[in-house]
């Protein structure tokens, strides 16, 4: 389902006297459907950089970024946009949404986006902030002034809305508490179960040994840096 | 729903622009422009003033005449027209009808000693309603979904806060449902809090209409909000295009690195 | 007499009018932009329709002048002299013997006929002007048959009043193409513009003249749901008692007496030599 094969990466600094900063070389990777592989390296690595590119956020120097039967690293501006609607998922860290927009709708955007009715989508936001202990009381009211692990939990509740075929996880357990990881780890494993191909990022080494089939390290993607 | 669908399995852009050039004297105001807008993606144009952005969007809108370059529209009847050389009432009429146009100042865009139900049905007689009730009904439907009271339909706009002129305005543009929106600096001049709620609302009305836009601001945050696509101008020149997230997160030319660096954070 | 030239203007002005309104008649409801000249009265005392009456006018013509459908106010009695003095025609008050009638804010009663010219007086002749102040945009929209504006006249009328309010120089379509003021007669007077004689309209101030051809159709705007209603007050004329002519409410003492009368004075004292006699009227002497 996803295939990165021998991709490059390098930043170029133009407003520092164009330093060119190489930060990936022959970055490959392949997940099959209903398998989960976990990125690992040391902080710096490229294991975010690596998603971001698989996700269409930074752009590829060189090589191939398959999910599906779209190029990433090719593709134009809207199969990227089609890709994200339809088959890739993508969990951040952060949250970013419009403020004052309710919780419940953050959640069920990414089905309206697909034109599933908006009952239907509440139906399913609403199931899934239930599974992830958010308080009822706070579904209509923006996320943007919870704490920090709600906040997290209605990222991975919006993540989750939608089965994607392919998801891409960036610390979903990190800063919840053990019911809520659960819950998550839970998420996952249904989602493997249905034969979604997922890529995450996992501090949580107990979590990553469970939910993950294998684990590939960036460390060896990461160019020899000259200093 | 049911055009929505249609429209984005076509396999056509709405609006093709090649070569779109103005100048004013020896100075540049845009040149080069070339892009494909396709059914239901809203684009945003960003640059600093004097970049050249509105220029661009007042020539795309057929508000300026550019001195080079064609700009097709996917017509209902016709199918790809270039709009420059279309006569100027079948020009205006694709502005009354297909197209919209949200100024910056509600005020530009809106009759100030009109009602607001007047200014929202103004568009529907335009297009020949002549059923006062139905059309005082559609302006009613449409004031309530851009959030302003059904008792404010028949005062003036002049008694309206900055942000309820500039819903006024977009529901003055939808009510004929256009295809493609052209947008200049919309939540310019708004209070933060009321920028957040037209964003919301804007958000909402392109999905739900399954609408193309064009998005005109230099505030980095509407356009990650709002728009799929970025173009970056700078003195005239488009430098960078892409993904808004990926332009932004990822910005490959020396401009956009500078534009995103320069970003305060909150 | 012989100090001017006949019926005031010079022939080259005269023509240049004429040229004016035979553009006019041949685009009906087309506004016609014109060099008006300076004439012995200020304007908005029907410095328009002077020319164009004027500019119509033979040595064979018989004048007549109404102002708000009287012969004898000042504005009329002052054009009617006027006319009598440069053009030394035959003037009259009676509608029927009259080839030329300039008017001011009505249509005669009497139903005119092939060969009669109407000339009216009109202050603004763009309609448009209400909502768009633009020169430049209204002449754009009507040039591309833009008229939705004209219904947003109609509808803040509504909105505010409940009805179409708007009674007088209230907007028509003209042969299903131009919009046109018909210049502020009563609604009243409305119907009665699709007719046999000639209508010139004359506007001084603004330049500009504009025409409608014997039979032309003119349809006055409304919504469906709104249509357009010749009003008249409910009421008949208290000196004739004609029940079917537009009527002036006259004040007649300091307590509250009143009277309504034929805004028409010729069509009013027509109906009395023949007989008819109204509430407050009296017996017309044999």
């Amino acid at each position: 389902m996803i295939s990165v094969e021998n991709v490059s990466k390098t930043f170029t600094l133009h407003n520092q006297g164009g330093t060119v900063i190489p930060v990936m070389e022959g970055g490959s990777l392949s997940v099959a459907p209903g398998e989960c592989v976990a990125l690992v390296g040391a902080s710096g690595s490229g294991k975010s950089t690596l998603m971001r590119m698989i996700y269409g956020n930074y752009l590829a120097a060189s090589g191939r970024i398959m999910v599906g039967d779209v190029d990433v690293a090719q593709a134009e501006p809207r199969e990227i946009l089609a890709l994200r609607r339809e088959r890739l998922g993508y969990v951040s860290q952060f949250l970013r949404v419009v403020p004052r927009v309710a919780t419940l709708d953050v959640v069920a955007e990414p089905l309206l986006a697909l034109g599933v009715a908006r009952d239907a989508a509440r139906e399913r936001a609403s199931a899934l902030l239930a599974r992830l202990n958010i308080p009822e009381r706070l579904w209509a009211l923006s996320p943007t002034t919870f704490s920090g692990g709600e906040q997290q939990r209605v990222n991975i509740a919006r993540g989750f809305a939608h089965d994607y075929p392919a998801l891409l996880l960036d610390e979903p357990t990190a800063s919840l508490d053990a019911a809520n990881r659960e819950q998550v780890m839970a998420l996952i494993e249904e989602a493997k179960a249905r034969g979604a191909a997922i890529v995450g990022i996992f501090h949580d080494v107990e979590a990553r040994d469970r939910v993950c089939d294998r684990v590939v390290d960036v460390t060896g993607f990461t160019p020899v840096r000259v200093v | 729903m049911k055009d929505m669908a249609m429209t984005e399995a076509g396999l056509s852009p709405l609006l093709r622009v090649e070569g779109l050039a103005k100048r004013y004297g020896a100075r540049i105001g845009c040149t080069e422009v070339s892009f494909d807008l396709w059914p239901g993606e809203v684009m945003g144009i960003v640059g600093e003033s004097g970049s050249g952005k509105t220029t661009l969007l007042n020539c795309l809108a057929g508000q300026l005449a550019p001195d080079a370059g064609r700009v097709l529209f996917d017509t209902r009847g016709r199918g790809m027209v270039d709009t420059l050389t279309m006569s100027e009432s079948e020009r205006r009429m694709l502005g009354r009808t297909d197209w919209a146009f949200v100024h910056q100042h509600a005020q530009d865009g809106l009759r100030m000693n009109v009602s607001a139900g007047g200014n929202v049905g103004e568009r529907l007689m335009a297009v020949g309603a002549q059923h006062y009730g139905d059309i005082r009904d559609k302006a009613i439907d449409w004031l309530d979904r851009v959030e302003i009271a059904e008792d404010r339909v028949d005062d003036r706009p002049s008694a309206f806060s900055g942000g309820m002129r500039q819903r006024l305005q977009i529901a003055r543009n939808l009510v004929t449902g256009p295809r493609l929106v052209f947008m200049d600096e919309p939540t310019g001049g708004l209070d933060v809090s009321v920028q957040a709620r037209l964003l919301d609302l804007l958000r909402g009305l392109v999905r739900e209409m399954g609408l193309s836009a064009i998005i005109v601001t230099h505030d980095l945050a509407v356009v990650r909000l709002l728009a799929d696509r970025l173009m970056v101008m700078k003195s005239g020149h488009v430098v960078e295009t892409g993904l808004t997230d990926q332009v932004l997160d990822d910005p490959q030319h020396a401009y956009t690195q500078l534009l995103v660096s320069s970003v305060l954070q909150v | 007499m012989n100090a001017y030239n006949f019926a005031y203007l010079d022939e080259q002005t005269k023509r240049m009018i004429r040229r004016a309104l035979l553009k006019g008649m041949a685009i009906p409801g087309y506004q016609v932009p014109f060099a008006s000249r300076e004439m012995p009265m200020p304007y908005g005392w029907g410095t328009g329709g002077v020319q164009v009456s004027a500019a119509v006018m033979t040595p064979e013509d018989c004048f007549k002048v109404i102002d708000q459908g009287a012969d004898d106010t000042t504005n009329a009695v002052s054009i009617r002299r006027f006319f009598q003095a440069t053009a030394g025609v035959a003037v009259t008050e009676k509608t029927a013997e009259a080839t030329v009638i300039q008017t001011r804010h009505r249509i005669p009663e009497r139903d005119l006929v092939e060969g009669q010219i109407l000339v009216y007086q009109v202050p603004i002749p763009e309609p448009l002007r209400f909502l768009e102040p633009s020169e430049v945009e209204t002449r754009k929209m009507h040039a591309l048959e833009e008229y939705g504006l004209m219904h947003v006249k109609l509808y803040e009328d509504i909105a505010r009043h409940g009805d179409i309010s708007t009674s007088y120089a209230y907007p028509v379509k003209v042969e299903g193409r131009y919009v046109m003021d018909p210049s502020p007669i009563p609604k009243f007077d409305n119907p009665k513009l699709s007719m046999a004689a000639i209508q010139l309209f004359g506007a001084g101030r603004e330049q500009r003249i504009y025409a409608l051809p014997p039979y032309t159709e003119v349809v006055s705007l409304d919504f469906e749901d709104y249509p357009f209603q010749a009003g008249r007050a409910d009421h008949d004329c208290d000196l004739c008692g004609a029940d079917n002519s537009y009527l002036d409410e006259v004040i007649t003492d300091d307590a509250g007496g009143r009277m309504f009368v034929c805004s028409d004075t010729d069509f009013c004292s027509e109906r009395r030599e023949a007989g008819h006699v109204g509430a407050l009227g009296v017996e017309a002497v044999a």
